[in-house]
């Protein structure tokens, strides 16, 4: 899958989570979740397991913790779908 | 059950658990009575004492999300290690309220877990009265880490 795609439809993902509409709409792979989105550690939680049931993959602590900006977002999504098939 | 409280890093006066009546990895069901002379009342209102929403949310949280939370930290440990205090912190709150609490009431909390994964554990709690009838209702989320 296209990594443009999954941009694109992570913007869905992150909508609930973001107040500020203009900077989700503008996001590109180094936008950081915390700094520049404002979403809590917390709901990066809840983001984790919207992504799961989005692309029906599992993700583990190690993975999780590399994420941090939309790239590093968009490298988890694409390696568990790998490690899926 | 109740050797859970131990575990709650609250003091006196901002520690809102009285009883846990039942308690597995689904949810918590929990009791607090609310004492008349707490610091709250004087001036909430004066004159007329109600419990602020803030506390009703405590309250809420304090059973729902950290017994809960101290459960599974508990079930989780290692042999030999040690779970002495608690670290909570409240994430998120969406809390909707139905009726009052006065001084001296005794209400229920009743807690089903959504979910708890990694750390953060997410719970839609609700607080009953004496007559059964709905207080409180809404979803909390919060994360929950040993200290030290």
């Amino acid at each position: 899958m296209d990594r443009q795609v999954i941009l694109e439809e992570l913007k869905k993902v992150l909508a609930p989570y973001t107040v500020n509409k203009e900077a989700l709409n503008s996001i590109n792979e180094e936008t950081s979740l915390t700094q520049d989105l404002k979403i809590n550690s917390a709901n990066l939680v809840d983001i984790i397991i919207d992504a799961e049931n989005k692309y029906d993959i599992e993700i583990d602590m190690d993975a999780a913790e590399k994420i941090n900006n939309v790239g590093s977002c968009i490298d988890v999504i694409l390696e568990k779908m790998k490690e899926k098939n | 059950m109740n050797k859970i409280l131990d575990h709650l890093p609250y003091k006196s006066s901002f520690r809102f658990v009285d009883n846990i009546l039942a308690i597995d990895e689904n949810g918590v069901t929990g009791e607090y009575t609310l004492r008349p002379d707490a610091f709250f009342y004087e001036d909430h209102f004066p004159g007329n004492p109600v419990t602020p929403g803030v506390i009703v949310t405590e309250i809420m949280a304090q059973i729902g999300v950290v017994v809960l939370g101290i459960y599974f930290l508990l079930q989780s440990q290692q042999e030999g290690e040690k779970v002495d205090q608690v670290y909570p912190l409240l994430t998120s709150s969406e809390v909707s309220f139905f009726k009052m609490v006065l001084p001296g009431q005794k209400v229920t909390v009743i807690s089903k877990k959504e979910y708890f994964r990694f750390s953060k554990l997410k719970c839609y709690i609700e607080m009953y009265d004496e007559q059964q009838e709905l207080v409180a209702r809404g979803m909390f989320a919060g994360m929950i880490r040993k200290l030290g």
